[in-house]
Parts: C-alpha cells; structure tokens; sequence
C-alpha cells in the first residue's frame, strides 16, 4: 500500500514537472505548409518564430536587430547589402549554417516553383559567398524594405540539404535552425515542437515542448484557456478582454496591429469600376467623412481598436501626425454628394462573412445611411472574396492587411501601377513616382517625407478608405513571464518562462 | 444464410454506379464555386506570375473532363493525390481523421442508442401518461437544440467551472486511452443528446404501430405478462424501421459533425472538409466526400443486411 501511493505520488510529481516544461499556445487557425517559402498563413509564421530563425528580426519599436545576422552594411549606391553571419550554428539536423547556406536559401525561395516569396525577393539580382561568414546582396536596385522583408519569412534558414532531398514536401518535415526543432503534426489539430539543444542562444529558451493546437472558435479557445487547457491563446476578442481581465489566474497582453483594416474601392477594374464611388472621388470622400470611426471601435470592439485614416499604425515611425483621424462630419459628406451630383448613391459592400467583419460592416452601413449612401453589403467567404476583387467584380471589398515592418509592405503593391495587390487598378504617374523614390532612400526622415506627400494625394483620392488597426490580444495564463507583445502578432518565446 | 451471397454481392455492384456518379457530382459542385485553389492558397501574397505558373504546375487550367478522369484514374490505383495546401497525401490525412471520426460516430450513436430507444418503448408502452408527454418534451429539446451552444454550455459547467474534463482536445487511443475517453465524453453526449431525440420519436411511433397489431392483442389475451408481450413480441418487429434510422443517423456523422468538432477542436473530417472547401483544396474534399459516400453505402448494406435477419418476411422474398 505505502509502495503504491510511493508510486502514486512520483507519477503525481513526474506529470506535473512535464507539464512544466510544456508550453501550450492555441491559435485561430491551421496552419499551411510548414516551409517558409511557400508559406502563406499568418498562424504558420507564428510556428516559424519558435521553428526557424532568421537573418534578421524586427524589434517591438520595429527597429532591425540582429539573429543569424550579427551586422550588415550597405553601400552607398544601396545597391549591394553586406552581411556578416554568426559564427558556430547549426541547423537542426546538424548542417553547419555559413553563407553558402544564405545563398541556397535565398535561391530556392526566387526559384522554387511554389515559392511565393518571389516578388519579395524580386529587388535581389544574386547572392555571393564571400567567406564562409560573409555574404553579400546584389540588388537590382536599391532597396530600403529589404532588410524588413527579411525580417519574415523570406529570410528564414531552413537546412539546405534537408530542403533538397524533400523538395516540395519539406514543409511536412522541416529543419530549420531556430530554438525548437519539428516532432509531429497532426493536420487541423497540433503541431509538436521539442527543444534545439544546440540552438546558439538555447540558455534564452525554457521550455522542453511547444504545443500549438488549432481551435478557431473563439469561445472555445477562451474556453480551453480558462479550464487551464492551453498557456496561451492568440487573438482575443476584445470583447473577451474583460472576462479574462476578472480571473485572478489569466492576464492579457495587446499589441495595435501592423496591419489595417480598410475599404478598398473598385476605380479602374472592369465595368463595376464606373460605379459613382470609382468614378468620384467626392464620393468616397463622403463615405470616409460619414464613418465615426471612434464610434465603430465603441460599438464593436469595445473600444480596445484604434481608428485611423493612414497606411501604417500609430506604433511605425513612418506615422504621420500631419494627418489625424478627422470626426465624423455627415454635412460634409451631403454636401460634397451633392457637388458629385449623386445624393443617395447606392454602394456594393464585399466582405468576408465572419461574425466580426459582419459587424463593422452593418455599423458602417448604419453610418453611411445618415448622409444618404446607401451600403449593400455582400457576404462571401474569403477565397471568393479575393478572386472578386481580383476579377474586378466589386465595387468597394471591406478587407484586412496583415501588415509587414516596413511601409512600403503595407502600401506599394496596393498603389503603383498594376501592383501585384492593387486590385481596384489605381493608377497615378505621381504617387508611382513618390513611392518608387521611397524605395531608394534609407534615411528615415526622408522616406517620411516622401511618404508624406504620398499620404496627401492617397488621403485625397482615397483608393483605400482605411478605417481601423486590429489589436493582437493575447490570453495567457498569469504565470507566464517575459511575454513581450509584438504588433506584428508573433509569440516569440526568447526569455519567455512559467513561474512555479 | 449463404441464400444471402448473392444478394450482398449484388448490392455492391449496384453501388459502384452509385459511387461514381456522387464521385463526379461532389467534383462538378466544387468546381462551381467561384474562388480559386491556387489565389486562396497565396492569400496576401499573390504575385500574377507566380500563381500562374502554380496553375499550370497543378493541371488547373486543363478541361474539366481531363482533370476528373486524372482524379478518377489515380483514385482507381489507390491514388487520391495530394493536397494543394500542404503537400500531404489524401490518403495520409483520411488515415490520421477516419479513426477519430469513427470513434465519435460510434460513442454518439452508442449513446442515442442507450438513451432514444428505452425512452421510446417506454412512451409507446405508457402512452399518454405523464412519462411519455416528459419523453416527447425532452426528445423536442433534444433534437431542436443548436448542438454547438449546447457544447458550449457544457463546456463552461463541466471543463471551465468544475474542472471535471477538458475543455477542448484529442488524444488518440492507442497514445492514451484515459485522456481519450476524457476528451469524447461531452462531444459524444452533445451529439448522442440530438439523435436521441429523433431515435425516441421514431422508436415510439414504431411500437405504437405494432402495439395495434392484432397479434399484440392476442398475446395480451393469452395472459402474457405486458413486459414479454412489450419487449418478446411488439419490440422486435418495430426494430426493423429502427435499424434503418440508425444506420442513416451513424452516416450522417461519417461526414463529420463540423459545429461539434469546432466547438470541442477534435480533428475529424467534419473540420478538414470545411478548410479543404475553404481553400478549394479539391483533392481533399474529393477524397473524404468519396470516404464518406463509401461509408454511407456500407452503412445502408449493412442495415439491409440486418433487416434480412430481423424480418423473415423480407428473406422469403
């Protein structure tokens, strides 16, 4: 009997230090193939940041700091970026990580035919090693957004002779060199991640598995976070954030999004661009004046989002505070539809139907309403919403963007002149000449400027009438430390730890 | 017994038809939908020349009759492709869902089993009494309830409050059987709790039918106690349409119970069918459609199978 709760009590003791060492993270969704070159999901870049390192990441502040990476420098032309690499690395199979392994990897993401890393990387015109630690960048042409685009997925490592034998299927078994290597995967379910113990900062990392489970019900990931089930859960609803705030044993953690919320507007893309609002831009400023942005924050997301007209969120030193969100101001808005000459134009709304979009755009329409624009909001899913945008069959498409580090991520494929992302086919010579001059500067003052008189003429024609920045919420158990909010919405779990 | 070879195999070739013509059917719908595979699978990042190059990399721009006869072709040799999301074999994400999805089907219809049946011979037996009326009312609840706030609900008194199960989760049988059973109860009584309602609905209105029956009368004449006359003679002749039921109740699950699965996050086809539709990954909604459909088929030949057994009438014939 005593040898039997002897045992009884050692197996008590043993689940309760594994689970220790486990962290659980529940995320909205599941994540696509686990290769950083044909990688698309926002759920599979989390998975990365414990999975894979990088040549270099993004600071809070969005400053570039160094990870595989230790210092790079540009010429003075911008057209060739050095970089010196960290010496002693390994991936995760037990490759050595020197710059022929930069060079591959740069490679394989410009050719590899699922890559889509390809217009990222589309200012690199070659990679040369110049020792085993140096390797450098030749650019096409200067490239300021470059080492922000590194910052993600295009400048993840993955072990090139790992990636070569697997080829396409890579993703199902990857190797990378970060501080947790790949265990198993069970599709719609979790992905297991153990501990790197040869990972260069491994001393930084606590944990001996990372568990990401895929529960997108938000209720029931609250749910799983509340009855201890999970450690952390991404993206809470706002509306959620007091409910948790109440538990003594859970907290939250919120960073304002990189990314925006906004309408884009149909001005050049087949027959539903002669539309009044792709027509006039009279019109969608009235649209844009007709929306109390504060008011849609109140009312949907209690108030935990921020409003905004701009590109970038209030967090990028590229915000502007020339151009501040202006109030709600509906005779204003009657009174320019009345010089457009159209007083109660009727607006078609696309939108994916999720139960919170749904709600921006029904308050949206309520708003629209008092200056006599009538919203017919159109619910679709996503891969129908894009493919219409695309085919140009919309008029306005209430749509998201993730966000990236660096402005020009958020802004020039939406605006030059048949960009991969610009699909309301908005076309100025000018803004095409500003945003292409940003791109060769890497003095931040002056890239500001530029992007300030591109916010003058974009804010004026309003091809995107942006409304609002997300807010990445995170539930986590209180005791958990160390956790530092990203507006990129990353969990990184560098100095991350659960206290006993 | 061996009169019922022939039978079977006859019902199996009869299927195979059938299988084909839902095969091509689930492929035309999905090809209907607007969307597309390879723009759904770049999301933000869609650059014009690379999605281009994917498309035709995936034989998306051949007719349509060239790619279901390449589906169809491969399918034939035990091929179901791959998926266009993740690179992984059809065949590979059946293997890691059917086992769950099966175990949940089984768990809930067990549990309808156990709960809809007695409930309904005993509402029959007492008709009109206060047990039938609570039966009937409890079955309405049952069945008009949203099974993904009846989940919810659940998992707030049972994981969240009282800390009994886990609130979301699965852990295979084979890896742990105790957590296993942990994490399927209140996913399975959910949706037992739904099909017990229709099963009681439909096991009284059959007993009732029978309870009319002449030769009920003539074994309560005989002076049979009523629980023999009940459960000896009415009961095994109103199995029969029950069988039926049943069987159809256990094929609707084999298609996974999407709003469950999602509220209680288990992996089985319901959740892996919707993200494949979500991304027009056609070569998994084809494969688990075609799983489907041959579980069904199976399920509806197997309930034939035990109606023969059920009914002598239906064997002379």
């Amino acid at each position: 009997m005593k040898t039997g709760f002897l045992i009884a009590g050692a197996l008590m003791l043993a689940t309760t230090t594994a689970s220790a060492q486990t962290l659980r993270i529940g995320l909205v969704d599941d994540p696509d193939l686990l290769d950083p070159a044909p990688g698309k999901s926002f759920v599979g870049r989390i998975v990365f940041q414990s999975l894979c390192d990088k040549l270099v990441d993004a600071s809070p502040e969005l400053k570039i700091v160094p990870r595989l990476a230790l210092s790079w420098e540009t010429t003075e032309d911008g057209r060739v970026i050095t970089f010196k690499l960290r010496d002693g690395v390994t991936f995760q199979d037990g490759e050595k990580f020197d710059a022929a392994s930069v060079k591959f990897n740069i490679e394989r993401d410009k050719t590899m035919p699922e890559s889509i890393r390809k217009s990222e990387l589309a200012s690199v015109d070659s990679v040369e090693v110049i020792d085993p630690l140096t390797v450098r960048f030749n650019l096409k042409k200067p490239d300021a957004s470059l080492l922000a685009t590194l910052t993600d997925r295009a400048g993840m490592m993955v072990a090139p002779e790992a990636a070569k034998q697997a080829g396409a299927k890579f993703g199902l078994n990857p190797v990378c060199s970060g501080p947790y290597k790949f265990v198993e995967r069970v599709q719609q379910d979790h992905i297991t991640l153990e501990r790197n113990p040869n990972y260069w900062n491994a001393k930084a990392y606590f944990f001996d598995k990372i568990v990401f489970r895929t529960i997108p019900d938000s209720t029931a990931r609250l749910a799983s976070l509340r009855s201890g089930d999970l450690d952390v859960a991404e993206r809470i609803e706002p509306t959620d954030v007091k409910e948790i705030e109440a538990q003594k044993d859970l907290k939250v953690v919120s960073a304002t999004s990189l990314g925006y919320q906004g309408l884009t507007v149909n001005v050049a893309n087949g027959s539903a661009s002669k539309a009044a609002v792709g027509q006039d831009k009279r019109v969608r400023q009235a649209l844009s004046l007709a929306i109390d942005r504060q008011g849609l924050m109140d009312a949907v997301f209690d108030g935990q989002f921020t409003p905004g007209i701009q590109a970038v969120p209030p967090v990028s030193p590229f915000y502007s505070d020339k151009f501040p969100t202006p109030p709600r101001d509906v005779e204003k808005a009657k009174s320019l539809l009345k010089a457009a000459g159209v007083e109660h134009p009727v607006i078609n709304v696309i939108y994916t139907s999720s139960s919170r979009i749904q709600r921006v755009a029904e308050v949206i329409q309520a708003m629209a309403a008092d200056a006599g624009i009538e919203l017919k909001l159109i619910s679709t899913e996503f891969a129908t919403q894009i493919q219409e945008q695309t085919d140009g069959n919309f008029e306005t498409s209430l749509i998201g963007w993730s966000g990236r580090p660096d402005p020009d991520g958020n802004i020039y494929s939406f605006y030059v002149c048949g960009g991969g992302l610009n699909d309301g086919h908005y076309c100025n010579k000018n803004v095409d000449a500003i945003l292409n001059e940003t791109r060769l500067t890497t003095d931040l003052a002056a890239r500001k400027a530029l992007y300030e008189k591109f916010d003058a003429i974009a804010l004026d024609e309003l091809p995107i009438i942006y409304l609002y920045f997300d807010k990445y919420i995170w539930g986590m158990t209180a005791k958990l430390q160390g956790f530092v909010a990203h507006p990129d919405g990353m969990i990184r779990l560098e100095n991350v730890k659960l206290a006993q | 017994m061996s009169a019922m070879l022939p039978y079977v195999v006859r019902r199996v070739l009869t299927a195979l038809p059938t299988i084909a013509i839902f095969a091509c059917f689930v492929f035309l719908l999905q090809k209907l939908l607007p969307g597309d595979p390879v723009l759904a699978m770049a999301g933000e990042d869609r650059d014009p020349a690379t999605l281009a190059a994917l498309r035709v990399q995936y034989h998306l721009n051949d007719p349509l009759p060239l790619q279901f006869l390449r589906w169809a072709g491969n399918a034939l040799r035990g091929n179901l492709g791959e998926s266009l999301r993740n690179h992984d074999s059809v065949l590979h994400l059946i293997a890691q869902k059917l086992p769950v999805t099966l175990e949940l089907a089984l768990l809930s219809t067990l549990f309808s089993v156990m709960i809809g049946i007695p409930a309904g011979i005993l509402a029959a037996a007492k008709k009109g009494s206060l047990w039938d009326n609570f039966a009937r009312g409890t079955a309405l609840w049952g069945v008009s309830i949203p099974t993904f706030w009846f989940g919810i609900v659940l998992i707030i008194i049972v994981s969240v409050n009282l800390h009994l199960l886990p609130a979301s989760g699965y852990a295979p049988i084979s890896e742990d059987p105790w957590q296993n059973i942990r994490t399927m109860i209140l996913p399975a009584f959910v949706l037992g709790n739904a099909q017990a309602g229709i099963l009681m609905r439909h096991t009284r209105s059959s007993m009732l039918e029978v309870l009319r029956q002449d030769y009920v009368r003539t074994a309560r004449a005989k002076g049979l106690p009523e629980l023999r006359v009940v459960m000896a003679h009415a009961f095994r002749n109103a199995l029969a349409p029950l069988v039926t039921v049943t069987a159809v109740l256990l094929g609707q699950l084999l298609a996974g119970a999407v709003l469950t699965e999602q509220v209680f996050s288990i992996p089985g086809f319901g959740k892996m069918l919707v993200d494949a539709v979500f991304n027009r990954d056609y070569a998994v909604v084809q494969g688990v459609a075609l799983c489907t459909g041959v579980g069904f088929i199976l399920l509806n030949l197997l309930a034939d199978i035990a109606q023969l057994l059920l009914n002598p009438r239906l064997r002379a014939s």
